[in-house]
């Protein structure tokens, strides 16, 4: 856009310079005088009763200060359990964590006991020798299983092993089935693992007995969450507690999550009196961090002769792992998107979550809408197989249009606000994609291949996901006497660029000089109420109610320097740090100036009979879900020898409304699309019968590395929104949501002359070898 | 405490004489011990790579070395690559001007293992950069802005010993 300072430029980011000289400040970073540092006693087992905690022994080591376990939090704790669960009605069960282990452990890495020490050494030492005696008892693995008669029980005192279950759809799809042309089913498995943001979980408390106050510095996405569940927990009031987020590496959705060892450790601090301090290794990561794993689909589709979707109707199991760390959203999430970006005259899905004994899940980047794209992508690639249509013309055919946005769906969200596909061009979308990957082209090529004994495939898909998930995100924009401009937000930042994208919406009103404004974010101090970073709502939300908050600043400052100034507001410009008469450079008055005006002097009338303060606190009001929208085409090579599969080409398309910042929404696209290269190849989160898991470091878990990762070329398209006053809608899990449908379309397509049909991800070399096999066994 | 035992090494160009615990990995020593956090640890197995450091000018991983193991030798840190305070490398001059980081946690490692690397091929083909950082985790940006950093820094490099 012409005539912005900042707003809508490539500028570089403000987080940059710290980061990479070593001067950040992370969780880990944070060295206090005296602090003491934690280790957990954790679960060695999927599912087994504690018949006694000897610590005596742990207790008396040298260097050792406390050894916890429930019964010592108890006298402590208001309310023993973790109660985080997002509300539902669909719940068959509540399943809140406890603090420590309750008689009875779960899933293995369930903390236990926390051990306190003079250095991480000792504590992991101390903690290794603090005797827990186990009743093991039969462990449920597997979701399906779990939901057999007979199955053993996840918790014993659990009736059964269901969590939750609902359903939802419209339309008449019995009948739409009944008598439909053609219709085509399919089984898949669906699996996600870990964030494994590069950085672990972390926190550091203390207890200052002069404020009576406790301080958790924690690498979470969300202080205020964390701030309202400790005083629920420990009984405090507002002015007890304060959360703050330092720099954090990496969040991805876990570390939205409040845990079990941030309550330990605010506590162990408090009754110590000293600091303490907990930082996860890589192992209690993989096994105390939640994560999002299996979903068993089965699934219909209905169309006619033409390929125009008639209906789509099926059933999910969700693994929902042992207890309840957030709530049915993922699972949610999954239904509800399938059919979105699509024309789909009836709907319905019937989904249970099944308890195991499993590291809770809770979202990861993309939060169950890879899996849900991945279920209609499927479908779509199977009709169109079957009826012998190019795989993009049926899409042609059931795309949604743009004329017919707004397209309300027959659909509502988990808090019952109607889906709405507010804007977008979703067709024009997929046309880019396809230009930019030579799909028609790639008949030929593939033929050429074949001739040469090489086996390349092309794949799409399509995708629409909701952003910006309300209700608020509190900005408080503040000039001071220093002239400085703080922002001040419940935002969350773990890498998004979150001060810089605030940064470039509050200059753009305030003056254009980046360097004269400071953002503070993830403080519970700096502004009462906050929601944090998940669900790509950030820029949407918080930078929503910062451009409010900048413009009633700016108004106001022009009125109280027009007065000062005795010149007409029209007149004015705001220039750097100084508001300025539009061509007479010399009548002007600073920024600062124009605050102390209105900071007030015992006895005299403000000036123009303005209120006090140079700021502004805005709550930008969300009900709806923005729909971000974009088709990812994919060329690959596989092997059919090792099963190996090499991207030739990766092409992603995608529609975020207005952008703030080009090379951040950039970075964005493309770390999802590696995140979501590592869902479809190589990231497999195992556990064996006993719930033991299998894959607990990063040899045995795959993350991509650059040299696996393609060369991402992006194509932008921008619709801006009518939901907010930016435009703009969020971008941060755009990358991931249509990755996993669009490489497993590519590798069908690859090894078509085989016959090979895919119904999975990940799907990892040795499975595509074996596929190749059984299809070739079939056919002779 | 453990056993100790007196090492003595620099750091970033200043000479440090501490006495460490024998069981101390280097980067923990380097972290707590003399309060240079810049250098991170994501894995503590070997695998990540955020925790690399240049021991005698070559890239290793911190985690996998005990500090004693440091004794007498010459460490470079992320806090020491800039040529002074208020300049950076061209490197990291190429990270933010390609966006080749968001949360910052894996990139001391990148910047390291690369310095090392554009050391030795100074001229280097995409192929080869992605090859280099294959040993460092990142799971914010997808290399893509890292690899072109690091493309960019090269040329940069080249041209400064050309001028």
């Amino acid at each position: 856009m012409s005539g912005w300072k900042v707003f809508g430029s490539r500028v570089k980011r403000l987080e940059d310079p710290a980061l990479l000289t070593g001067q950040g400040r992370f969780v880990d970073d944070i060295i206090l005088p005296e602090m003491l540092h934690a280790a957990f006693v954790r679960s060695p087992h999927g599912h087994a009763k504690i018949t006694e905690i000897d610590v005596e022994q742990a207790r008396s080591m040298d260097g050792v200060h406390a050894v916890y376990t429930l019964n010592d939090f108890r006298p402590h704790l208001a309310n023993e359990r973790l109660v985080v669960g997002l509300p539902s009605p669909a719940y068959k069960q509540e399943l809140d964590r406890p603090t420590l282990a309750d008689g009875e452990v779960v899933y293995v890495g369930e903390p236990v006991a926390i051990v306190v020490a003079d250095t991480r050494y000792i504590a992991e030492d101390a903690a290794a020798i603090v005797i827990v005696d186990y009743d093991i008892l039969p462990a449920v693995a597997d979701c399906r299983a779990a939901l057999e008669d007979g199955s053993p029980l996840a918790h014993s005192t659990s009736p059964h092993n269901i969590l939750a279950q609902f359903d939802m759809g419209y339309g008449e799809v019995d009948a739409v089935f009944e008598s439909a042309p053609h219709v085509y089913s399919e089984s898949m498995w669906q699996h996600r693992g870990g964030s494994h943001s590069i950085e672990c979980r972390g926190a550091v408390s203390f207890y200052d007995p002069t404020e009576d106050l406790l301080t958790l510095y924690s690498a979470t996405q969300a202080a205020h969450t964390a701030k309202n569940v400790l005083i629920d927990m420990l009984g405090l009031n507002e002015n007890q507690i304060r959360v703050i987020i330092p720099d954090v590496g990496g969040g991805f959705g876990p570390k939205l999550v409040f845990y079990q060892e941030d309550v330990s450790v605010v506590l162990a601090a408090k009754l110590l009196g000293r600091p303490v301090k907990w930082t996860e290794d890589r192992r209690e990561h993989f096994i105390s961090t939640t994560q999002e794993r299996d979903q068993f689909w089965e699934v219909e589709i209905a169309v006619d002769d033409d390929g125009k979707i008639l209906g789509i109707r099926g059933s999910m199991i969700h693994d929902h792992g042992a207890y309840t760390a957030r709530g049915i959203n993922l699972a949610f999430n999954s239904a509800l998107i399938v059919s979105l970006p699509y024309d789909v005259p009836c709907y319905y899905m019937d989904v249970v979550l099944a308890v195991t004994n499993k590291v809770p899940v809770t979202p990861v980047r993309g939060a169950g809408h890879p899996q849900g794209i991945f279920v209609m992508e499927r479908l779509l690639d199977r009709a169109a197989r079957e009826l012998g249509i190019d795989r993009p013309e049926i899409r042609r055919r059931n795309l949604i249009p743009t004329e017919q946005l707004p397209f309300t769906k027959g659909l509502k969200t988990r808090g019952d606000a109607p889906i709405v596909l507010d804007s977008g061009d979703y067709l024009a979308c997929m046309e880019d994609a396809l230009e930019r990957v030579d799909f028609g082209g790639f008949p030929a090529r593939q033929k050429k291949a074949l001739e040469e004994g090489r086996y390349i495939g092309v794949g799409i898909a399509n995708y629409v996901k909701g952003t910006g998930r309300g209700p608020f995100e509190t900005v408080t924009v503040r000039i001071g006497p220093s002239g400085k401009i703080m922002v001040y937000s419940g935002a969350a930042a773990m890498g998004q660029s979150t001060h810089t994208m605030l940064t470039q919406i509050v200059a753009e009103y305030l003056g254009g000089d980046m360097s004269n404004v400071e953002v503070v974010t993830g403080d519970s101090s700096v502004v009462p109420m906050g929601i944090g970073g998940s669900a790509s709502r950030q820029t949407v939300t918080a930078g929503s109610s910062a451009l409010l908050a900048a413009q009633e600043v700016r108004d106001k400052a022009l009125k109280i320097a027009a007065h000062m100034l005795e010149a007409s507001e029209e007149d004015l410009e705001i220039e750097g740090s100084e508001i300025r008469v539009k061509g007479v450079p010399d009548l002007k008055v600073g920024l600062g100036q124009v605050a102390h005006a209105v900071a007030g002097t015992p006895g005299y009338a403000l000036p123009g009979g303005i209120e006090p303060g140079m700021e502004a606190t805005k709550n930008f009001m969300i009900d709806d879900l923005t729909f971000v929208n974009g088709t990812a085409a994919v060329e690959v090579e596989v092997d059919p020898e090792t099963g190996k599969v090499s991207f030739v080409k990766y092409v992603i398309v995608h529609d975020c409304g207005t952008v703030v910042n080009p090379m951040i929404v950039d970075g964005q696209v493309i770390g999802g699309t590696a995140h979501g290269i590592g869902n479809a190849l190589f990231e497999w989160m195992g556990y064996d019968e006993s719930a033991q898991p299998i894959t607990t470091n990063f040899a045995e878990y795959l993350l991509v590395s650059a040299p696996e990762m393609p060369h991402i070329e992006l194509g932008h398209m921008e619709s801006p929104t009518p939901l907010n006053p930016l435009g703009v809608k969020g971008v941060g899990e755009c990358g991931v949501v249509p990755a996993p449908a669009a490489i497993i379309s590519a590798v069908e397509n690859a090894l078509s002359p085989f016959g090979v049909h895919i119904d999975q991800v990940p799907l990892r070399p040795p499975e595509i070898v074996e596929k190749i096999q059984r299809a070739k066994a079939l056919a002779s | 405490m453990g056993e100790t035992k007196k090492i003595s090494l620099s750091v970033n160009g200043k000479t440090y004489e501490e006495e460490v615990e024998v069981r101390f990995h280097l980067a923990d020593f380097l972290r707590q011990q003399l309060g240079l956090t810049g250098t991170h640890l994501g894995c503590e197995h070997g695998v990540c790579g955020a925790c690399t450091i240049l021991l005698n000018g070559r890239s290793v991983r911190s985690c996998l070395l005990l500090a004693v193991q440091a004794d007498g030798q010459e460490i470079t840190t992320i806090e020491g690559i800039a040529p002074s305070e208020d300049e950076m490398h061209p490197l990291q001059e190429a990270f933010r001007d390609n966006h080749g980081l968001q949360c910052g946690f894996c990139t001391p490692g990148m910047l390291t293992t690369l310095i090392e690397f554009l050391g030795d091929n100074p001229d280097p083909t995409e192929r080869e950069v992605r090859e280099a950082i294959s040993g460092n985790l990142c799971r914010c940006t997808g290399y893509q802005g890292i690899v072109a950093a690091a493309l960019d820094a090269a040329q940069r490099l080249r041209e400064a010993k050309g001028a």
